[in-house]
């Protein structure tokens, strides 16, 4: 199947092994996107690096960019001041939201909801006008530097937030309407491609799909980063982890995310948005591995620095790799039907799985 | 597809006017020279700058966790440290595999997060071999590290977290480290022919198999 299958969201070709109709075991053939990533990070400097981190995982750039400014923080041993922290909290949820629903809308419609798409991408783009007033852009965004923020939130910006998380609260009932209880749907997801929590941990799955197997984890709560410490929100756990409880978790998680931005809208700090960081960053040898929670799991940044201003080596850590890894031990025994529905319960990005 | 970022509202990038915008070594001495003499370095909290003592990052690690991994390995453990407040165990590359489960079973590192390699090409044995483990136990983080020579094969952790598998390739791939006991060990992210491992240090940003991207894709490098 594939590289080039509508439901792989990318270039993904995964080469199945039958019996009739049923999946007897699986390989995922990757690589078609690899532009080399960390061999372009040690051949700049660490602010000129940063943009390439957004071409990721492209769907969610901004959490990309919050995981590597963090980790650069943290080796510089440098901190963002607390009112760009909650801004960048705000955006980085509304980003959580809009990928979430981009995969809630193709998922529907690789399993044959065709509808779920419109509304999905009709509040995405909302969110996308707020990226875009924020920063210019709209998909690679850039939004944060290292050290804070380059850009003041602009003038009716909470104002926007709080519009959208406003609507945002039937919208969710809306999706819910269409496919929680809508029989094809249950049929088609409910028991499909079950993960046992043991096995999930065992893979390092993390992100919805690890919470979905009953793992109560959240980056987000287990090491605070950002401004989360400051905010409530429920981390949303299925019981099964088959896809359909993959579903229910990231609904959740969007109504958690939305909450957040309403908590954190409240209440944005004044002050500086950047830190005294100079214009040439050296950060002291040394190495530092800084996780934080992405839309599909544990983006994780690890960066050793050798005193110049270039990294000595940048190693992300893709959620969407090590997560697709459980893909085979989720296929196995099911039809050939399923395999979409399973590629889409994942939740990959290609360009984050080849980098 | 209608996606496409739209044109940004403020001026370019800001951080574009670098000293290093040449990705050349040369770049690196002219920025050293300039940096310290700046009045940017007090204002830094980070950089060791002159009035201030410089700060210690890397501490020797020396907690019960470490007290009990020297007791049951010895000599097995060669270093243990703190950089930046996160733990690191420098280890016998040839006992990896043991101490690995160990860390799993008693010490509770259940998942492996991530495995990686950084090369030090100048360093008698080049290559560290970098596994970042996380305990939902104890809500903590451990940095496993194990030295190799080029060459030198490295005892694969696929037996003890299913995880390894694809990170072993990914290193295979870009650093050419074999790792013994993998089920499958092959290229993952490069075609399988290729020739040379790009994350290795002697391996130039702009070089490329030329004779594999002649064949395949029917085009002169470079183009």
């Amino acid at each position: 199947m594939g590289p080039q299958h509508p439901s792989t969201h990318g270039v993904l070709r995964v080469v199945l092994k039958l019996d009739g109709e049923r999946v007897t075991g699986s390989e995922c053939v990757i690589g078609y996107l690899h532009r080399g990533v960390e061999k372009i990070a040690e051949n700049r400097t660490y602010q000129q690096f940063a943009p390439y981190v957004d071409r990721m995982d492209y769907v969610a750039a901004v959490s990309n960019g919050l995981g590597y400014c963090e980790a650069i923080e943290k080796l510089l041993l440098v901190e963002a001041p607390p009112r760009a922290r909650v801004i960048r909290t705000i955006l980085t949820e509304l980003q959580r939201i809009a990928s979430h629903l981009l995969w809630l809308g193709t998922h529907a419609l690789d399993i044959g909801a065709l509808t779920p798409l419109f509304y999905c991408f009709r509040e995405r783009e909302e969110i996308l006008k707020i990226l875009e007033k924020y920063c210019g852009a709209r998909l690679t965004t850039h939004a944060f530097r290292i050290g804070g923020l380059q850009y003041e939130a602009y003038d009716t910006f909470e104002k926007d937030v709080e519009r959208f998380c406003k609507d945002f609260e039937s919208r969710v009932v809306e999706y819910e309407t269409l496919l929680t209880n809508n029989r094809i749907w249950i049929g088609r997801t409910k028991g499909i491609g079950i993960l046992s929590a043991e096995d999930a941990i065992a893979f390092g799955v993390t992100g919805p799909v690890l919470r979905a197997s009953g793992v109560k984890w959240d980056i987000r709560k287990a090491a605070p980063y950002a401004a989360y410490d400051q905010y409530q929100f429920e981390i949303p756990v299925g019981t099964t982890g088959d896809t359909y409880d993959r579903y229910l978790v990231r609904m959740e998680e969007m109504r958690q995310s939305r909450l957040i931005c309403l908590q954190a809208i409240e209440n944005i700090p004044p002050g500086p948005i950047l830190a005294k960081v100079g214009k040439v960053l050296k950060p002291p040898p040394g190495e530092v591995y800084h996780a934080i929670e992405g839309p599909k799991g544990e983006l994780g940044y690890y960066v050793v620095s050798d005193g110049t201003v270039q990294p000595y080596r940048v190693r992300i850590r893709p959620p969407s790799f090590i997560n697709l890894q459980a893909f085979d031990r989720m296929v196995r025994g099911h039809l050939v039907a399923d395999v979409v529905a399973i590629i889409g319960t994942i939740d990959i990005v290609l360009g984050e799985v080849d980098r | 597809m209608a996606d496409e970022p739209k044109q940004p509202q403020p001026p370019a990038v800001p951080t574009g006017e670098k000293p290093a915008s040449t990705p050349s070594p040369v770049s690196t001495p002219t920025a050293k020279t300039s940096a310290p003499g700046a009045p940017a370095p007090p204002a830094k909290p980070s950089a060791p700058a002159p009035p201030k003592p410089p700060v210690v990052l890397q501490t020797p690690l020396d907690n019960e966790m470490v007290s009990r991994f020297r007791a049951k390995f010895g000599g097995a453990i060669l270093e243990a440290m703190e950089d930046r407040k996160q733990a690191i165990l420098i280890v016998d590359r040839a006992r990896l595999a043991e101490i690995a489960l160990y860390t799993r079973d008693e010490e509770k590192f259940e998942m492996l997060s991530d495995l990686t390699a950084v090369d030090w090409p100048k360093r008698e044995k080049r290559f560290d071999v970098v596994l970042n483990l996380y305990s939902f136990a104890r809500n903590e983080r451990l940095r496993l590290k194990a030295h190799a020579a080029d060459g030198e094969e490295v005892p694969s952790v696929v037996g003890v977290w299913l995880a390894a598998d694809w990170l072993e390739r990914e290193v295979f791939d870009m650093f050419g480290i074999v790792f013994t006991g993998h089920p499958n060990l092959k290229r993952i992210l490069l075609p399988d022919e290729w020739q040379g491992y790009p994350l290795r240090k002697d391996y130039d940003i702009l070089q490329q198999d030329t004779a594999w991207v002649r064949e395949n894709l029917g085009i002169e490098s470079g183009q």
